[in-house]
């Protein structure tokens, strides 16, 4: 990890025991629920693209600890794990999966373009880099209205060398916008390695081009994730601009399921999964007596019964009703 | 009420100042609108009389301009993004047509985009890459509502239905038709969206037309009328969504039509109005659907070439004299 990424210190006494535990019980949810999903995948209840963030859990779960729930959150199609730890629930969010009536998009976008206005998630995008300057649109929203939201973008390495990330990095800059901008660098856009694809692999270090504070770190602590993205979206709500930070993380599993991984070694993810990132904070808590082993069992055991209940809630809702094929292309048609 | 003769420009400045005064959600951002006065002077004057949080100068980023119009009316703003020629929007199709034509559907009907991106078809002497008429490619896309008005009057009625309709529409104005003059009341008004109009009653041929095409038509059928031929122009003004009715009223009286457009005859607006009447008209035609449109060139800049490839009011009349001189027998099978 980088010298210049931003040091947090072991925090344990700043927070509650449940505040732990329930970081850690959403980590797991999503590990599960994921996994559960790939499963229904590979038997056609799931169909399309399918990608999934096993490995990455507590990037995902530490941005959304670090808002208020009014805050605003776009981000890109790997988000399963960022819908459930903004507090999505996880049977309309397989029920999108699945293409039922009761999903969180009633099943017009399936897993790419998971959304709550409820939880202002304001979508899962998949044209790499697109969703970069809606974001920043609401964010001139925010300062036109006087609004103290703040706006979280998220969006992988791959989506650094779009256009789009230039030109709305570089327009949240010039107006100061109240954004945070958060690339989840898991190494790979797809199947090219970072340094096949991009001139300068610390993606934090574009910040200076746009004149905001670029800041790295590891994404694999949650911890470590929720105070950096805190930091970052306090000074934007304070008024001082936009921010980008850089999470380093690791995806276990491939781009999407229909990924063979030919681009990388089964040793280099062996080594990654050796290190899986919700068994270290396990552990951590556990050393530090912060929780019990049959604590963390039960957790488990609450998890596994949620996501039974998730697939079972999806494969027994109805597909959307055919006639309403023609809804919501036009508010007013 | 009272009749003013205004110029297609001062129509649209009325109706963006009026819509300005009247919501205070309503805001302009785009290149050079405020401290240059925008590049065809629409918003001359607007940055000093309403600030620069209501008049927004962007950098030359066009996917950023209107992915940042797209946040903004998600979040419950009214934007109206000028992309100074519809040349440039293909440098921001992305935004338009994978994002801001999706959100509403995408996710289920929760999110809503209320903006106005205005742009401009149709230069003179500006060569290949300045001139086009690309219109189709936004009426192809559900999802988009998409005007050309060819009047004041409709401009500025037309522009206040846009800026207050929840969806996003494409709005194009033609660099031609800036300084034309009309009748426009001073009370407020609004030309809704998707209302086809007869300019121009006739009994013997129907010429259909849009935008600068419009005015063509109707000096081509003032030319016809010294000819003894009574040519009903109808106006589409909207071509997504395309009212076909004042169409298919005029044919089933006049029996013949000729389509006029400026964009490329293969694939374009003409090809479509010409396959809607032939399903749904097919035993009121007398004779083929004609069409007037652009040559198949990229424009080219030496002035003979242009006034070569760009169609008029004379390529409108020899269409009718050809549809009308021949015998109903020389179209039988």
């Amino acid at each position: 990890m980088s010298a210049d990424r931003q040091k947090v210190a072991s925090v344990p006494s700043q927070r509650s025991k449940d505040q732990f535990l329930e970081l850690y019980r959403q980590m797991v949810l999503i590990r599960r629920f994921e996994e559960r999903a790939a499963e229904a995948y590979t038997q056609g209840k799931i169909g399309g693209f399918l990608h999934l963030a096993i490995g990455e859990e507590p990037a995902n779960v530490g941005v959304m600890a670090a808002l208020r729930s009014d805050d605003d959150v776009f981000t890109h199609y790997r988000s399963h794990g960022q819908a459930l730890a903004r507090g999505m629930d996880p049977k309309a969010v397989m029920a999108e999966l699945f293409g039922r009536a009761t999903g969180v998009s009633k099943g017009r976008g399936g897993s790419m373009h998971l959304a709550s206005l409820e939880h202002h998630f304001w979508g899962g995008y998949a044209i790499v880099g697109g969703h970069i300057p809606m974001a920043v649109g609401m964010a001139v929203a925010h300062q036109y209205t006087g609004s103290d939201r703040v706006v979280v973008c998220i969006f992988g390495d791959g989506a650094v060398n779009t256009g789009a990330f230039h030109e709305a990095l570089n327009m949240a800059g010039v107006w100061r916008l109240p954004i945070v901008f958060v690339v989840s660098n898991n190494l790979y856009g797809m199947g090219t390695a970072i340094n096949r694809s991009s001139a300068v692999t610390e993606v934090y270090k574009r910040a200076a081009a746009y004149n905001m504070p670029g800041v790295r770190a590891n994404g694999n602590d949650v911890l470590e994730t929720e105070a950096t993205v805190r930091e970052a979206v306090e000074k934007a709500r304070a008024g001082e601009g936009p921010s980008l930070v850089e999470l380093m993380t690791y995806r276990f599993r491939g781009h999407s399921m229909a990924d063979p991984e030919l681009y990388r070694s089964k040793e280099e993810v062996e080594q990654w999964k050796a290190r899986d990132p919700i068994a270290a904070f396990r552990r951590r808590l556990e050393e530090e007596g912060i929780a019990t082993a049959a604590e963390f069992e039960a957790i488990d055991r609450r998890v596994a019964e949620t996501v039974d209940e998730a697939v079972r809630f999806a494969n027994e809702s109805p597909e959307p009703d055919p006639a309403t094929l023609f809804d919501h292309v036009y508010v007013n048609p | 009420m009272t009749l003013a003769e205004i110029t297609y420009r001062e129509a649209l400045r009325q109706a963006l100042r009026e819509e300005m005064l009247r919501d205070e959600r309503v805001f302009l951002l785009g290149e050079d609108i405020g401290a240059y006065g925008g590049s065809y002077a629409v918003t001359k004057g607007f940055l000093e009389e309403f600030g620069e949080k209501r008049v927004k100068d962007t950098p030359i980023s066009e996917t950023a301009i209107v992915g940042a119009a797209t946040g903004a009316a998600m979040a419950g703003l009214r934007p109206v993004a000028e992309i100074m020629t519809i040349n440039f929007m293909l440098v921001a199709i992305d935004q338009v047509i994978n994002h801001a034509a999706k959100v509403h559907y995408m996710f289920g009907g929760q999110f809503r985009c209320p903006m106005v991106v205005r742009t401009v078809g149709g230069g003179r002497r500006l060569a290949a890459t300045h001139s086009q008429n690309l219109e189709v490619l936004m009426a192809h896309i559900p999802g988009l509502k998409v005007v050309a008005p060819a009047t004041p009057y409709d401009a500025k009625g037309m522009l206040k239905a846009a800026i207050r309709d929840d969806d996003p529409v494409i709005f194009i104005e033609h660099s031609l038709l800036y300084g034309t003059r009309g009748p426009v009341p001073d009370e407020d008004y609004v030309v809704p969206i998707g209302v086809s109009d007869v300019k121009r009653r006739g009994r013997d041929v129907t010429i259909v037309a849009y935008s600068r095409m419009t005015r063509e038509a109707l000096a081509a059928a003032d030319e016809l009328a010294r000819q003894g031929i009574e040519a009903e122009v109808v106006d589409l003004r909207t071509l997504r969504p395309l009212d076909m009715g004042p169409v298919l009223d005029s044919v089933a009286r006049t029996n013949r039509v000729v389509v006029a457009g400026e964009d490329w005859r293969s694939f374009g607006i003409g090809a479509e109005v010409a396959a809607r009447i032939q399903e749904e008209a097919f035993d009121d035609l007398d004779a083929p659907v004609f069409r007037v449109n652009q040559l198949e060139v990229p424009a080219p800049y030496a002035a003979n070439m242009e006034r070569l490839a760009f169609p008029g009011s004379r390529q409108i009349v020899e269409a009718c004299l050809q549809l009308l001189n021949a015998p109903a027998a020389a179209f039988a099978g």
